[in-house]
């Protein structure tokens, strides 16, 4: 099979991917984008056999520390009398890989934690009295079944080497196996004496370069990855064949932009789409190789990452849509989940009555620990029973302090938009600086033209507000339905999350696009109504300012109607800056 | 952890080496904080820091690394009287890792002295481990907020105080803390941010030669961590030898009325609260001068040092787009030119 035809489709792309993973997963990972289904289970079945006779454990996403981590095995402990420390999954899977379900779901904490073992290969266990650093030395493969902006976190997805989609992968598309387990282990058994020369950095960080992959761990997977093919062709030697399918293969997923056309080309045309089509049939690539010069090389590297990108990423670049904001926008959302609800803020164990909580087992054994032999019968001086009284017990306590979710709904359309836009940016900043806090979350929803856009999903980083806000378009039609449309939708959301939702409307209310894109003012008026009495059946909290110049503030003042309509709040505020909004708002937020 | 990444072996990233050189030459400086993007190797240069540390001498068998000769220092332990054995220590660089419990990070009952003798017994935390080093927190921007609380307390007065499960004792606690982390992935609270006498922003090199350069190294170090040691064995004793020179000379350094003037009019400048900029500030470059082994702090010191004292102190000013370090630049160039 030709270098080309080695990832021509996706499931070769993948099947590939998983199989140099295989060679070498220590320390790196797959990263497998796709819903359950026989494309998935398949590549999973043929990664454990390859990965045999290493370990391919299981872990959820949710995974608590106690697990994670390691710590105190309490029934062990009494018995022994002596404190046993329980493994936890990175420990016990030390020269092993742990396969991470449902990864779009895993918080950033989770994904910290695993980072650090993917990093050092060890562990440091600092918990319920116990003190250890455990070698860890694992792959990590993360099954990602995300929805549009849902992902496993960036942190962790930059740490596994290969990064594989499978979405649009049937069982039709499944090819038989090319490899055997014992290929597999002679490999593993060659590549510790496959060797690479400069060139091949070289090649490696220029393509990295044009394809805008800026963390050095691209290039040293690609590296790696370099290695391990060399390795299952049985070599050890790296060939030219092996750096174009290692930088297709790791590359090729992380490619932020599209790299410049050479000048010599007058190539305005948008970039080919995938492979299927052409390659040049009279050139076989073996022939490419060695007397190119090193440019010549890079341009046809290139061309063979460019040629396999997967086509929603080729999409996504070629509108030039950002890629970390996809990446970073899960992060936003999993970092809420460490501070979430369900688990509140631990707050130290506290003597307490088992009505009140659950009780903190570890606390309470501590508790009871010192007086066991003074509690103990002088015949039972030998028992290694432990006497837990009343008084031993310790609770759980957890904060639960319900933070709020403010979604900004601003009026993007008309002249106005642009100062408009400015003050609410201003705002958010000064309200992001102080939600530390309070835990609170800020989103920006902005309408302009035909529909609503989520231009900030629900965040407390300034880091990302900043750069989300730079840049916002302005002008065209004003459909505040569809605004408020997407407002509602944001706002159930956070509430799903726990979080109380505020919505805050900015606009001067002259609704002129309707919902399915038409224009005609009462018309569209009447859309805005409706979605906001929908608003009002959510029972979500609501502001509305009104930044109409002059006129009335009367109940015929249109913003007026819409808040009557969404039972909210309504401010006139013609000239708003940033802080008299901070203030508006701050005033609305729940207590 | 055997071998870790030798720090002079680092490509680039000046900013962040001087920071920690800073930090290891002068304590008083106050603790690092280097955020930034992924794989600019900021834990792998906190974890190289630690083989640079010239040892510590303390009293022998002590948990809290108390220095025989600082009488006032001494914890519950050493202060019984009478003679004290010394010892040399490696200077302690301590990791607190997430998900690490709070006993662990202050200290609680031993449970094994506990269950198996019914006896009450402290055991240190790594709080205590750290005293006079180092203590490292990867993701600190991740660290839960009852962590960070306490962290925050010891931090400011250097004295860990334990009441717990009917234990009441109190140790030094004295560290350079450090602290690395990506804020994309969650912001640090202002009062963790000021605890940080030095601050900076890593970013990826942008140009092909320099990544090159960090591809060859660290694959170089990944094959064979023992013969890229040796390889680098020469450069790290230097670089030992530097910090250690540097220490004995950081106090004699001098610093002219005229730059105390300018680190002033720099901070009011800027608007940063309180003398803690100030005081950061010459401190910072007179550490610096010592490891440049100058004898007086001059303009060129307090410039170098003054975006990463500086930049993590404004005040926010949220219609102020440009970046906190132009800001500082910016500051900079205006006192500067008078």
């Amino acid at each position: 099979m030709s270098v080309s035809d080695a990832v021509s489709t996706p499931w070769r792309r993948a099947s590939l991917a998983a199989a140099v993973f295989a060679v070498d997963p220590l320390g790196s990972g797959l990263l497998v984008r796709a819903g359950a289904g026989p494309a998935r289970d398949e590549l999973m079945t043929r990664v454990a056999g390859a990965l045999a006779p290493m370990r391919l454990s299981r872990a959820p996403a949710d995974i608590a520390d106690d697990r994670l981590i390691g710590g105190l095995d309490v029934a062990a402990t009494l018995r022994a009398g002596k404190p046993i420390a329980e493994t936890g999954v990175l420990a016990a899977s030390h020269g092993g890989v742990i396969a991470m379900a449902m990864a779009e779901r895993i918080s950033v904490g989770v994904a910290a934690r695993l980072s650090q073992a993917l990093d050092s290969g060890e562990v440091a266990l600092q918990r319920d009295g116990l003190s250890a650093i455990l070698p860890a030395r694992v792959g990590v493969i993360a099954l990602d079944e995300g929805q549009e902006d849902e992902a496993t976190p960036a942190a962790l997805a930059e740490r596994l080497g290969f990064w594989i989609d499978l979405e649009h992968v049937g069982w039709r598309d499944i090819e038989p196996p090319a490899l055997t387990p014992e290929d597999f282990e002679a490999a593993r058994k060659l590549l510790p004496s496959v060797e690479s020369d400069d060139k091949v950095i070289e090649i490696l960080v220029a393509t990295a370069f044009q394809f805008g992959v800026d963390s050095p761990r691209g290039v040293l997977f690609a590296l790696r990855a370099a290695r391990a093919l060399a390795a299952l062709r049985g070599e050890t030697k790296v060939e030219r064949d092996d750096i174009e399918l290692a930088a297709t293969l790791v590359l090729g997923p992380r490619a932020t932009r599209m790299p410049a056309p050479p000048e010599d080309q007058e190539s305005e045309e948008p970039p080919p789409p995938p492979p299927e089509e052409e390659t040049p049939p009279d050139e076989p690539p073996e022939q490419k190789g060695e007397d190119n010069t090193p440019r010549e090389l890079e341009e046809q590297i290139l061309e063979a990452v460019r040629a396999a990108l997967p086509p929603g990423l080729l999409a996504a670049l070629a509108a030039g849509a950002p890629r970390n904001r996809r990446s970073s926008a899960k992060d936003g959302k999993s970092g809420e989940e460490i501070y979430s609800l369900q688990r509140g803020r631990p707050l130290d164990a506290r003597p307490g009555s088992l009505s009140k909580g659950r009780l903190a087992l570890v606390a309470t054994l501590r508790a009871a620990a010192p007086w066991r032999k003074l509690r103990l019968k002088p015949e039972e001086q030998n028992s290694r029973r432990v006497i837990v009284k009343p008084e031993d017990f310790r609770i759980r306590r957890h904060r639960q302090k319900k933070g709020a979710t403010t979604i900004f709904v601003v009026d993007a359309s008309g002249s106005l938009a642009m100062t408009r836009l400015a003050e609410v940016k201003g705002a958010i900043e000064m309200l992001l600086a102080d939600c530390y806090a309070r835990r609170d979350n800020i989103a920006l929803v902005a309408f302009r033209g035909r529909a609503g856009e989520i231009v900030l999903p629900p965040t407390r980083s300034t880091a990302r507000a900043k750069r989300a806000l730079t840049g916002l378009p302005g002008g065209g039609g004003t459909p505040v339905a569809a605004g408020l449309d997407v407002a509602a939708a944001v706002a159930d959301q956070a509430r799903r999350k726990g979080q109380t939702p505020l919505i805050v409307l900015m606009t001067d209310g002259r609704a002129n696009i309707c919902r399915d894109g038409g224009s005609g003012r009462p018309r569209a008026m009447e859309d805005a109504i409706d979605a906001a009495k929908r608003i009002a059946a959510a029972q979500f909290s609501v502001l509305c300012i009104d930044t109409t110049q002059g006129g009335g503030s009367g109940p015929d003042a249109p913003v007026r109607q819409l808040a009557g309509a969404m039972l909210g709040r309504y401010v006139k505020l013609p000239r708003a800056d940033a802080a008299v909004i901070n203030a508006v708002v701050r005033g609305a937020l729940p207590q | 952890m055997v071998n870790p990444f030798p720090f002079s072996a680092i490509v680039g990233q000046d900013d962040m080496r001087l920071a920690f050189m800073i930090a290891a030459t002068d304590p008083s400086v106050g603790g690092v904080l280097a955020f930034g993007d992924r794989g600019t190797g900021k834990s792998t240069a906190v974890r190289a820091l630690a083989a640079l540390l010239p040892k510590i001498k303390v009293v022998s068998g002590c948990p809290y690394n108390c220095a025989p000769d600082k009488q006032a220092k001494l914890c519950g332990a050493c202060n019984g009287g009478g003679k004290q054995k010394t010892e040399m220590r490696s200077a302690p660089v301590v990791d607190l890792p997430l998900g690490a419990t709070e006993d662990r990070v202050v200290g609680a009952l031993n449970l094994e002295r506990a269950l198996a003798a019914g006896e009450k017994h402290f055991e240190p935390g790594l709080l205590a481990r750290a005293n006079r080093g180092f203590l490292y927190i990867d993701e600190v921007n991740l660290l839960e907020d009852h962590l960070v609380d306490l962290l925050l307390d010891v931090a400011a007065s250097g004295v860990n105080l334990v009441e717990r499960e009917g234990l009441s004792l109190s140790h030094p606690a004295r560290f350079v803390l450090i602290g690395s982390g990506n804020p994309e992935e969650g912001e640090l609270r202002p009062q963790m941010l000021d605890r940080f006498g030095l601050a900076l922003e890593v970013r990826t090199p942008q140009d092909v030669p320099t990544r090159m350069e960090v591809i060859r190294r660290r694959d170089a170090y990944d094959r064979d961590p023992e013969a890229f040691h040796k390889q680098w064995a020469g450069a790290e004793k230097k670089l030992r030898t530097k910090i250690t020179h540097a220490r004995e000379r950081v106090a004699d350094v001098e610093v002219p009325d005229s730059v105390l003037e300018r680190a002033t009019r720099l901070c009011l400048t800027l608007g940063s609260d309180g003398l803690r900029g100030e005081l950061t500030l010459i401190r910072a470059a007179r550490a610096y001068a010592a490891l440049e082994d100058v004898k007086v702090v001059g303009d060129a010191e307090l410039k170098r040092i003054a975006p990463m004292v500086l930049s993590h102190r404004l005040r926010r000013n949220p219609l102020d787009d440009s970046g906190s370090s132009t800001r500082v630049a910016r500051a900079v160039e205006e006192v500067f030119a008078k």
